[in-house]
């Protein structure tokens, strides 16, 4: 703890303001301010593209201490626009440990903050909603108002288009484990890297492809199954990957689909999504599947969601289809399943990392799901 | 699924008696699955013997027996009671024991009981180490390698297979009795020997030692669904070979990546699942390689546990509660999170603060007994501290162990290099001092074991006293930022002498505008809206920072502060009154407010008080609490009378900071504590009192002790809980005394009293108004003045007390209550010594015996204290019907029943640096660390039931060894003779045998200890292990005579769990108990059945 800290600021759009510490690179981030509740699994979070363009505010007051280690990113680099947190580790205490979590955040210039009041801010969120947001520190520093005005010059999540800028520019394959079962078309909107080592475990040969891939490409590919991946921005801009996946759906290829994926799912089934006033976004939540009742506790990252009710079952183009699953805390839509084409997916994070593992059987049951269809 | 509706009558089994490794929590775990499971309207029976718990209050079960939680005695209650099933997941280790007899001995299956929330050979599977590791592994776990033993053979082997160091862990023990770890073949020997004879199965567990690694533990949850949670991650900072009980603990787990977070996860819930705990809590403790990330499952506890206490006080997340209502059949999702309102208690708790307790000790009361912290527990009570950071939650968790030292640089620090190898109490100021000295973080990490992340915090901390020490000014910044890492003023003024102390350094504070904000323990990390104002305080150096104390003005507050981390001497009694005042103040319209630190009790939980504040009870957390609260309300008065010596000392410096102390005055108390002041108090009520004198030197205490006489008292003028006191018989002891007394000085004087031989210790609880007195009990102690009040067992109703003796006590008690100026709670202390009756002292708060009475009388005392200090009178309450009518405890009803205390020592979980057991000898200084009621017709039958209750069954045929001291040897005859008429077999020493024998007692003569053993003759103390004496009758020899082999049998019989008594008075009454158990007079009562008949005969 040295005596000359730096100031930060955290500047909402409606006028709020958060005076801490620099933390990481200096200079301005700017996204929407959302919040965690996961106390464990920050270099996860960090990499995790579903976080792109957002400033993630850790409820969890220390912060960085087991370092920064070369196996648990889940995307080629650090995807938020900035992190505020309250009590970043002075050194980092693990054996995986390579280098401290500040300099991981300097070395990519994540723009940071600590030593805020983090429980004030998300208490503000959590009334006011997830709203946008920018951390200054550095040169970018500037009088109150010009920053509130950088900020509310900065554009809203909703109606944002982000996957584009997330998905990978190359196809590429992630070879099954052993022997090969399957062959998977992963749409990449965002995916983490756990989700094709989940398949592969399984036998899966998981072809990785970009966002704007055509069905052809696809056909070419003669998948067994075809996955979409979770991501940023708002679904309802995600028009082509929702008409990829009808193409897909007529084609009845076994489909599963996670978080962004869920929703492109619904889209094509004919359902709307709707933006959440905070969120989901921790390691802790709740997920009752209706045919079992039984509850799952797993990993979210959502700020979207798709409208519907509990067990609700409902007709598309492509025949009936149900609600499956639920969030017992606010009754939002956790997962779909198609009737009459084999289709399912869930709005949260089997692949977890970070979180529980409760959900891993979801991968499971689409290996089932392709084994059936495989005949 | 809605719950089971075949269960109409649950049965609930408490734990018995505090003891070590178990302790106030489970009052905690059982009332809280009283009142769920009367919510649901079922029928509850209770079974506990332990009088000083909010659970046997009547009002909290249907029927409550206060009887000896041992098999026998729950038959009878199951054959009275006959409920449908029976939960004995809650009680601890003790209720989990008698559960699996009843099982065994088919008691259950004659009555048709169910057991819930617990299944047979889940607990088997759970409790048997070996069946353990196999179901551990075949999950793919891994465990410590390890052997079953039955016998020293087996051990032997098992230690030269796996090689030494190893652990020792009997099978079936709690709070790792009798275990430890084994550097050299001396230890294996003795270490196995007790242990096998520790546990019920004579088996231990010799194991491979992970010495040094992390340790940690998890607290579970499952439904019938199979729908598992995991509550709370612990990381102890003391590492394996220190029990989770003594170390240093937080929550949640600091040190782990979300990968070995999540395997350590996976790993608890596949043995949760294989175990089979069908329904309720468990915990499960891992232990980590700090280099590789090795995880090894150490243990695991199929029930509710002392960490599920402090996991449900750590998250907000109630375990006992939805253990209870999970038992009933419902699932985890069906059941609400009380703190949300809204979400249901299917989800993981998440911390937005940390949270530490640290561990209360008592060697001090243990002369001679090895300090080292081991695999055995030893601790006697806890305190836990939250704040937004590990820095902020440690400094409030050591200022709220009310030791000597209140955090860092509070004391001098000791001469000679600080030792942070040695595992022992207060290690953690070692470890700062030794950072502070300039030792590098790597190097006290390899000597500890500490992670070096918690050493770098402390290193933070020393690295901001420097600054504190050279800046210039304090200014608000760096103020701030001292009070950030959770400095109290008193720390910050031992840095900045210029502030004259901590009241310096408070005005500065406040003048800068430096005050704490309170946050909420909500589960959730305020994802959503708390109900609950369950509040821990925090400094924010953010000016955005928040305060979330919703403002309440409807109703005048009441603030009640609780007794801090139980210690021997202020225990789960204290607790029981600050409840008590909750229950009643609320009912009387008031806001209830209560602040404690002390994670095991009913009076921190959330559902107790209207609000809760987890601070620190010291001057400066209480007078920030008290300002928070005046800010959101009208504070109508703050109690300090009810949490025992912690508040009461806060009297004084609250009432000159102007806050409302109400009841018993400040200078009241002064006038009762203040030797000198309370002598004249004494002298204008012409009551006499023990002569004494003040002596600064040991010439000044001989002349002392030669104008009064010997023997006489000596104690420090300023320790309480009787530390320090010794009874002296001569000179030469009395010039030990004072050497040994080293910070006798001009302020600090040693007190010489009379020592007052074979006196009556009579004990009294009194309510007082200003103008009426209320008895509310008088017990006879039944060992003699000498032995202290909290140790001796003590009758109520007096049972050989007569008229003139009571009329004096009572009169004495309101001379006193009305000399001094009580406004609620009095305690006096006496001892009749031949004719006249002599005050030992008197305490102006609620006293040890107070739920004692309560339940004995059926009078609520402890809430009608509370109203008189909020202004109402004895009549108006007389009135309402809170107290009776007319009369009171000092004279009771002549059929009303007999109810006897009786004390738990701790004996056994001590031992010598050399490995013996410490002397088991009772005197003036206080060693108990809980007790247990006998309720019965006659004193006999209630006695009988105390010592079932306490120590095991007196036994009602068999071996007695007699040998006492001469002074004793007349009054000894006469039980001696009955014992051997009710069929004993006599053995007796030398001397003692010549009286017996004298007196037609054919005694058989055993040989000393001293006189060593041969080939011949065994001495006593062989025959003792070698286990084939029942009953032991030994009284001391005085402080002079040889006293060695006095200790070896006491020790021997400790070892061997033999009942031993060390006072006449004690072996009058085993011998009437014995006779009533011969007689089968003793069955059970249930406490209302007894209460209602009580009120009958009252009015
Ligand atoms: N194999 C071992 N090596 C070193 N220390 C151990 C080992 N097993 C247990 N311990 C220590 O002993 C303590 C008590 O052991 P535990 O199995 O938890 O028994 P219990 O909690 O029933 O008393 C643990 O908290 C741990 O610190
Ligand atoms: N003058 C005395 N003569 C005999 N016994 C005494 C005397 N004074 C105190 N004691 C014994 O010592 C015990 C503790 O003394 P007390 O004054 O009650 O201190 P504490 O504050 O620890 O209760 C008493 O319970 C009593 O048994
Ligand atoms: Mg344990
Ligand atoms: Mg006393």
């Amino acid at each position: 703890m040295t005596a000359l800290l730096e100031t930060a600021l955290l500047v909402l759009e409606d006028g709020r303001i958060f005076r801490g510490e620099a933390y990481g690179a200096r200079g301005e981030g700017l996204g929407e301010a959302v919040f965690t509740t996961g106390m464990t699994g920050y270099q996860e979070t960090l990499t995790d593209p579903s976080y792109h363009r957002q400033i993630v505010v850790q409820t969890a007051p220390q912060i960085g201490n087991t370092g920064w280690n070369d196996e648990d990113d889940e995307s080629r680099g650090i995807q938020v626009a900035g992190y505020a947190v309250r009590d970043p580790a002075r050194t980092p205490s693990n054996w995986r440990s390579r280098r401290s979590l500040e300099d991981a955040l300097r070395e990519q210039g994540i723009v940071g903050i600590s030593g805020i009041d983090t429980r004030a801010l998300v208490r503000h969120l959590r009334e006011r909603g997830a709203m946008r947001a920018g951390v200054f520190s550095g040169d970018a520093l500037g009088p109150d108002d010009e920053l509130v005005a950088r900020v509310l010059g900065s554009p809203q999540m909703e109606g944002a288009d982000l996957y584009g800028a997330v998905t990978t520019r190359e196809p590429y394959v992630v070879p099954a484990d052993g022997e090969r079962r399957f062959r998977v078309a992963a749409l990449d909107v965002g995916i983490k890297f756990n989700t094709p080592r989940m398949m592969a475990a399984r036998g899966i040969e998981v072809h990785v492809l970009p966002a704007g891939t055509p069905m052809e490409q696809i056909d070419e590919l003669a998948p067994d199954g075809f996955f979409v991946a979770n991501g940023p921005g708002d679904p309802a801009t995600a028009d082509a990957p929702v008409a990829l996946t009808r193409q897909v759906l007529e084609r009845r290829i076994p489909t599963f689909g996670i978080c962004f994926g869920n929703q492109i799912l619904a889209r094509a089934l004919g359902r709307g999504t709707y933006k959440l006033r905070y969120g989901h976004r921790g390691i802790n939540i709740p997920v009752i599947e209706h045919a079992t009742g039984r509850v799952s506790i797993t990993s979210q990252n959502h700020g979207f969601a798709v409208e519907g009710e509990a067990g609700e079952r409902f007709d598309t183009p492509f025949g009936a289809a149900e609600i499956s699953h639920t969030c017992p805390n606010d009754g939002c839509v956790e997962g779909l399943r198609a009737i009459d084409v084999p289709a399912f997916s869930v709005q949260y994070h089997p692949e977890a990392a970070a979180g529980p593992h409760d959900a891993a059987d979801l991968f499971d049951r689409f290996v089932e799901l392709m084994d059936g269809s495989k005949g | 699924m809605p719950r089971r509706d075949d269960i109409r009558h649950v049965m609930v089994i408490g734990s018995g008696p505090i003891v070590i490794g178990q302790a106030a929590e489970f009052d905690y775990s059982g009332t809280q699955a009283c009142r769920v499971l009367r919510a649901e309207g079922l029928r509850v029976s209770l079974v506990n013997s332990n009088p000083a718990t909010i659970m046997t209050d009547p009002e909290f079960a249907d029927a409550t027996y206060v009887e000896p939680v041992t098999p026998e005695f729950l038959e009878q209650v199951i054959a009275a009671e006959r409920p449908d099933a029976i939960l004995p997941t809650l009680g601890g280790q003790t209720a989990l024991n008698a559960a699996v007899a009843l099982h065994e001995s088919g008691v259950l299956e004659r009555y048709g009981v169910e057991l819930i929330g617990a299944d047979i050979d889940a607990i088997q599977r759970g409790e048997d180490r070996l069946k353990f590791k196999e179901i551990v592994q075949s999950v793919g776990g891994d465990v410590p390698r390890s052997a079953v033993c039955h016998s020293m053979d087996e051990v032997r082997a098992a230690a030269a297979d796996l090689g030494l160091p190893v652990v020792i862990r009997p099978s079936f023990t709690m709070g790792g009795l009798g275990s430890g770890m084994a550097h050299t073949p001396e230890d294996l020997e003795r270490l196995a020997s007790t242990g096998l004879a520790a546990s019920p199965v004579t088996e231990v567990l010799i194991e491979e030692s992970v010495l040094g690694w992390k340790e940690y533990e998890l607290e579970l949850m499952r439904d019938k669904h199979d729908n598992v949670v995991v509550v709370c991650s612990i990381e102890n900072l003391d590492p394996m070979g220190v029990h989770t009980g003594d170390s240093i603990t937080v929550a949640p787990a600091m040190t782990l990546t979300d990968r070995e977070y999540q395997r350590m996860r996976d790993v608890g819930i596949a043995v949760l699942r294989a175990v089979g705990v069908d329904t309720g809590g468990c915990n499960i403790q891992f232990a980590v390689h700090p280099g590789t990330g090795r995880l090894v499952v150490i243990e695991m506890n199929p029930r509710v546990s002392r960490s599920s206490a402090l996991a449900s006080k750590a998250t907000g997340f109630p375990i006992a509660k939805i253990a209870a209502r999970l038992a009933i059949g419902y699932t985890l999702d069906e059941i609400r999170n009380d703190i949300t309102g809204e979400t249901p208690a299917a989800f993981e708790p998440t911390l937005d603060y940390v949270v530490v307790k640290i561990p209360r000790f008592a060697f001090e009361k243990f002369p001679g007994a090895d300090p080292e912290l081991t695999t055995t527990m030893k601790s006697v009570g806890e305190a836990m501290a939250l704040g937004r950071s590990f820095q902020e939650a440690l400094g409030k968790a050591l200022r709220s162990m009310e030791t000597s030292r209140v955090g860092f640089w509070t004391a001098l620090d000791p001469d000679g290099d600080p030792d942070v190898a040695a595992s022992r109490e207060g290690r953690i100021y070692a470890v700062e001092q030794a950072l502070r000295m300039g030792r590098s973080v790597a190097d006290v990490a390899a000597e500890s074991g500490i992670d070096p992340w918690f050493l770098d915090q402390i290193l933070g901390l020393t690295e901001l006293r420097q600054e504190i020490e050279d800046a210039a000014v304090l200014d608000a910044p760096l103020l701030r930022r001292a009070k950030r890492a959770g400095l109290s003023d008193r720390q910050i003024a031992v840095l900045r002498p210029e502030f004259a102390g901590e009241d310096g350094v408070r005005s500065l504070r406040h003048r800068l505008g430096i005050r704490p904000v309170y946050k909420t323990v909500d589960t959730c990390a305020a994802e959503f809206a708390a109900r609950t104002p369950y509040h821990y305080s925090a400094y924010e150096t953010d000016p955005a920072a928040e305060s979330e104390i919703a403002p309440q003005t409807e109703k005048p507050k009441v603030l009640i502060l609780g007794s801090g981390p139980n210690r021997i001497g202020q225990g789960i009694e204290f607790d029981y009154s600050c409840v008590h005042a909750v229950m009643a103040l609320r009912e009387a319209g008031f806001e209830t407010v209560m602040v404690n630190c002390n994670p095991e009790t009913v009076s921190t939980d959330y559902d107790t008080a209207d609000r809760l504040y987890f601070e620190p009870l010291t001057f400066e957390d209480v007078l920030e609490v008290v300002h928070a609260e005046q800010v959101s309300g009208t504070v109508a008065g703050v109690i300090v009378q009810l949490g025992g010596q912690t508040p009461l000392g806060l009297a004084q410096r609250l009432t000159a900071a102007g806050v409302p102390v109400v009841g018993t005055s400040a200078a009241a108390i002064d006038l009762a504590e203040d030797r000198g002041a309370f002598g004249e108090v004494l002298r204008k009520a012409g009551l006499p009192a023990p002569a004494f004198g003040m002596a600064t030197s040991f010439d000044e205490a001989r002349a002392i002790a030669a104008r009064i006489g010997y023997p006489v008292l000596v104690r420090p003028s300023y320790v309480l809980g009787g530390r320090g006191m010794e009874i002296v018989y001569d000179d030469e002891t009395l010039a030990g005394y004072i050497s040994r007394a080293t910070t006798i000085s001009e302020d600090r004087p040693v007190l010489v009293d009379r020592f007052l031989d074979d006196a009556i210790e009579i004990d009294v609880d009194a309510l007082c108004d200003g103008s009426e007195v209320f008895i509310g009990g008088v017990m006879e102690h039944i060992e003699e003045a000498g032995v202290h009040s909290g140790d001796s067992s003590c009758a109520l109703p007096p049972i050989t007390l007569g008229r003139s003796v009571l009329e004096q006590v009572r009169r004495s008690t309101e001379a006193i209550a009305h000399g001094v100026g009580v406004r609620g709670l009095l305690n006096v202390q006496y001892a009749l010594h031949g004719e006249t009756l002599y005050v030992l002292e008197a305490n102006p708060r609620a006293s040890r015996t107070v739920p004692f009475v309560s339940k004995a009388t059926a009078v609520p005392l402890a809430k009608a204290a509370a109203r008189i200090m909020l202004g109402a009178t004895i009549a108006e309450l007389r009135a309402e019907g809170l107290l009776p009518g007319h009369g009171d405890g000092g004279e009771l009803p002549p059929d009303a029943p007999i109810a006897v205390k009786e004390a738990v020592l701790p004996f056994h979980r001590f031992r010598t640096v050399e490995g013996h057991g410490v002397d088991p000898l009772l005197g003036p200084e206080m060693k108990s660390t809980g007790e247990v009621m006998g309720f019965d017709a006659s004193f006999g039958a209630a006695f009988a039931k105390s010592q079932a209750g306490a120590y095991g069954s007196l036994p009602t045929s068999g071996r007695v060894f007699v040998s006492m001291a001469d002074r004793d040897k007349r009054a000894m005859v006469f039980p001696v003779l009955r014992l051997a008429d009710l069929g004993f077999e006599v053995l007796a020493t030398e001397g003692t045998a010549d009286v017996l024998r004298r007196h037609g007692v054919a005694a058989t003569v055993v040989r000393k200890h001293s006189d060593g053993s041969t080939e011949g003759g065994e001495t006593i103390v062989d025959r003792i292990l070698a286990g084939d004496v029942d009953l032991i009758i030994n009284t001391p020899y005085g402080n002079s005579g040889p006293r060695v082999d006095g200790y070896e049998i006491r020790s021997a019989a400790v070892a061997r769990g033999v009942p031993c008594i060390t006072t006449v008075q004690g072996a009058g009454a085993a011998v009437q108990g014995i006779e009533a158990m011969k007689a089968g007079r003793i069955g059970v009562r249930s406490l209302q059945d007894a209460h209602a008949s009580l009120l009958k005969a009252r009015s």
